[in-house]
């Protein structure tokens, strides 16, 4: 393996990991707050569907985008309903958000299009093109830094680059601010939270809105900036890897980066090598996509240090007896 | 927009407290005064009809057992719950308080039992949830810091601000809850159960930081069941009693005997028609017996109790004294140290065979004080809480595989039958029947099968008249034939018409032991508040 290869793998770690990386922080901003959304998946694929049919027919990346959040947001708030207003079964609302997207997307898609549940193929500003960073250019010949520079740095679309600065931002906002503390405080013991005089309810529509604007996102991303359009059950379980990825970070943003770029790494090999000849055994294309959830499982287990969910997650706040 | 929210409503309170501070002497208006509230749960009335005055530089002490509406009734105060009627008056002001921050902005602060604050966040970030002075953290932690050391210096409250609350202790954290309440201006401080959980050291250095606090000119409002520190520590004191407030005395003017009276209440005396108890052998031996919660707080202190055949240990005593964690250790859902010996065999109380299912093969049968949560499923119907803990028996099962549901049905209508439960329909879910009925259906699986030892708690607790007669009834029958009863019941009435012999337990030691023609409910009630062995 040379160099060149190893630029292209990360390269590809890096694409291929920021739906993830979205995914994870919106999935971040939701558990933190108490509320557990396994319906990241649906939130994606909605988002996907939206921006992917919007961007085709106005022609806009920016107006696919607009549109896509606004569908992951109004699934989101679907949620929100369910779990903070009629103190519904989280899991359950999750798992409804998933079949309401899948069927959703499929069957709008097919009678808006007429192209077997896809949206049409997009092209030029319907997409968003990569963006040459200044001087990529110039040092692309320069041996390893400029490889580097020229491969992997530069030429992203521009939600890879969201997608990066959202890590440091979600943690300063969360470690850093008041909105952030609140966020915290409200998914540890949300009573705390009322008896200092905040209202419960409100900070979780808040981090679900978030949510939802974040897996929107991670959805326009794969349909406007991995793909060329929406294609049916595009997210392929992205949405459950996100949020073993959330797992594996330990609800923590910076974590989060590592280890949704581990994920990606991990299909990006994946893609490039179906199987891997290991000489003694030769591991399937499946054992490498199973790799995500094996090491969750790993970690839920304890063996890497604990994995400890925010205290409050899963449960309605009901204040009266 | 919430920013501006908090700085003037900081702006506001760092003005008003010195002008509160002026008016707290005991003249005046009173600090807080509550008219006509009350509360119901559901179809549970926890508060009746509550007025109460209390004066400004004073501590006021609210007693009453467990459940007599105590802590709702202060939950009211703090916004936490809303009351269904009733006025609330702050300083001579009527005050809505429709939600904590209301309270907080009327300048109360509330320690609650259970400390309501975020285990894995640091002492400073506790103090500031909710009281930040803006959008970014940094500011506020760092005026915290600075506020904090003053208030440790001026109080004896001394925590480290960057430790994690996981790692304090009990009494740490509630100085944290306390400081909390200081930081936010509060000069109306409101208690609940404050010494439940700390050790005797911890609470005499609690009480001189309410003095301290009293002396400042704040109004303190202490929520107990314990009668000593009322006597010690408080200037007024109320009680109450099932959701009533039953009177409001100047402490200086009443005794520990009086307030036990007040709080306990007297109640028309059951006739049980019994016969002199017949004891034979020795079934239940405890010997030291220790148990410790989760907390780590010791809640039996070295228990010994003997109880022969064919007689009713009765164990009076306020509720919250260790009643409960005697049953549990028996019932097999608690572990504890200290030997306990049935028919002279020696149980297990270390948790790997004590269960509530090895204790029942025993013949150890339990009717818990919780009816709600232990004694039945309430989604469940009728004849499967009439097998629950014996569901393992053979009678109950068809064959391997599969239970005689259709004869534990049979037998569940003919139980239904001789326990009187009305309506003796056994497909019926235990929550459509009454509270007496349900107790009814308890006592029928339990007592039908002819256990050695038979745990009551409450037997009781929300049953109506005709019901309590029937139990008592059943019990006494229970004892005639032989069994030896372990009674526990707040109702003292209840103790002295079914008890053979009355055993008093106060703070998690037996205080004594008394023949019921041998005692009046006066000494019974000393012995109760911990004052006469």
């Amino acid at each position: 393996m040379d160099f060149a290869t190893i630029v292209e793998l990360l390269d590809s770690a890096v694409r291929l990991g920021t739906p993830l990386l979205l995914a994870c922080l919106a999935g971040l901003f939701s558990e933190r707050a108490g509320i557990f959304d396994i319906g990241l998946e649906g939130k994606m694929l909605m988002a996907a569907f939206f921006s992917g049919a919007v961007a085709a027919v106005t022609g806009s990346a920016w107006l696919g985008l607009m549109a896509g959040v606004g569908g992951a947001l109004s699934l989101s708030l679907v949620h929100g309903m369910a779990s903070i207003t009629f103190r519904g079964n989280q899991l359950i609302s999750g798992v409804a958000v998933n079949f309401l997207a899948s069927g959703f997307t499929v069957l709008i898609a097919q009678s808006w299009f007429h192209q077997g549940g896809r949206t049409p193929q997009l092209s030029g500003s319907g997409r968003f093109e990569p963006i040459t960073l200044p001087g990529a250019e110039a040092v692309k010949d320069v041996p390893v830094i400029g490889q580097l520079y020229d491969n992997l740095l530069s030429g992203h679309s521009i939600l890879v680059y969201v997608a990066f600065a959202m890590v440091p931002l979600t943690w300063w906002v969360l470690f850093r601010t008041r909105f952030g503390l609140r966020l915290r405080a409200v998914g540890e013991n949300p009573e705390s939270v009322d008896t200092a005089g905040i209202s419960v309810v409100r900070l979780r529509y808040t981090a679900v809105a978030i949510t939802g604007v974040l897996s929107g996102l991670a959805g326009t991303y794969l349909a406007t900036g991995l793909a060329a359009g929406f294609v049916k059950e595009m997210t392929a379980g992205r949405g459950y890897i996100a949020l073993a990825a959330l797992i594996f970070a330990k609800w923590r943003p910076v974590p989060a980066l590592g280890a949704t770029m581990l994920f990606g790494l991990l299909e990006a090999i994946s893609n490039r090598y179906p199987n891997i000849d290991l000489g003694v055994v030769n591991l399937p294309i499946q054992f490498m996509q199973a790799v995500p959830y094996i090491l969750t499982v790993i970690i839920l287990a304890g063996f890497i240090g604990k994995a400890i969910p925010p205290r409050a997650g899963g449960q309605p706040y009901v204040k009266e007896r | 927009m919430q920013a501006d929210q908090n700085t003037t409503k900081a702006g506001r309170q760092a003005t008003a407290a010195p002008a509160a501070k002026s008016v707290a002497t005991p003249t005046g208006a009173p600090a807080i005064e509550l008219k006509g509230i009350s509360k119901a749960f559901g179809t549970v009335q926890a508060n009746k009809d509550i007025s109460i005055r209390v004066m400004p530089g004073t501590i006021h002490g609210i007693i009453g057992e467990n459940g007599a509406g105590k802590s709702t009734l202060m939950s009211i105060l703090y916004g936490f719950y809303k009351a269904d009627a009733g006025e609330i008056w702050i300083k001579g002001k009527h005050t809505q308080i429709p939600d904590s921050q209301a309270a907080i902005s009327a300048g109360i602060g509330m320690v609650f039992q259970h400390f309501k604050l975020v285990q894995n966040f640091t002492v400073l970030e506790n103090i500031i949830l909710g009281a930040e002075d803006g959008a970014l953290l940094r500011p506020s932690l760092n005026k915290a810091r600075r506020e904090l050391k003053r208030l440790a210096e001026e109080y004896e409250l001394n925590v480290d601000p960057d430790e994690k609350i996981e790692e304090l202790s009990v009494g740490h954290q509630q100085r944290v809850e306390i400081l909390k309440a200081l930081y936010r201006q509060a000069d109306i401080l409101i208690l609940d159960e404050p010494t439940g959980v700390l050790t005797p050291d911890e609470a005499d250095h609690l009480f001189r930081i309410l003095n301290h606090l009293k002396d400042e000119g704040k109004t303190i409002i202490l929520i107990t069941h314990k009668l000593r520190e009322i006597m010690e520590t408080t200037d007024t004191v109320s009680v109450m009693r099932r959701g009533e407030m039953t009177a409001t005395v100047s402490t200086s003017e009443t005794s520990p005997e009086h307030l036990a009276e007040l709080m306990v209440g007297r109640k028309v005396l059951l006739n049980v028609a019994k016969t002199k108890a017949n004891p034979g052998r020795t079934v239940l031996e405890i010997e030291n017996l220790k148990v410790r919660d989760e907390d780590g707080v010791e809640r039996l202190r070295g228990i010994n109790l003997q109880i022969r055949a064919g007689e009713i240990l009765g164990i009076a005593g306020v509720s919250g004294n260790g009643q409960s964690e005697l049953l549990e250790v028996l019932g097999g859902f608690a572990n504890g140290t200290g030997t306990i010996r049935l028919n002279g065999e020696e149980l297990d109380l270390t948790g790997k065979h004590s269960d509530g299912q090895s204790r029942r093969a025993k013949g150890i049968a339990h009717v818990p004080e919780d009816r709600h949560h232990l004694g039945l499923i309430l989604d469940f119907a009728a004849w499967e809480n009439m097998v629950f803990g014996y569901h393992s028996d053979p009678a109950y099962q068809k064959n391997r595989l599969v239970m005689d549901n259709a004869g534990i049905t049979a037998h569940t209508q003919e139980a239904m039958n001789r326990f009187d439960v009305r309506p003796p329909i056994p497909t019926l879910p235990a929550k459509s029947f009454s509270g007496g009925n349900q107790q009814k259906i308890v006592l029928a699986r339990e007592i039908e099968r002819n256990p050695d030892l038979l745990l009551v708690g409450q037997p009781t607790r929300g049953v109506d008249i005709g019901a309590i007669e029937f139990i008592h009834k059943r019990i006494v029958e229970l004892r005639d034939q032989g069994a030896a009863i372990l009674l526990v019941s707040v109702e003292l009435d209840e103790i002295r018409a079914l008890s053979d012999r009355i055993a008093v337990m106060f703070d998690g030691q037996i205080m004594g032991e008394r023949a019921p023609e041998d005692t009046d409910e006066k000494e019974l009630g000393l012995m109760m508040a911990g004052v006469v062995k």
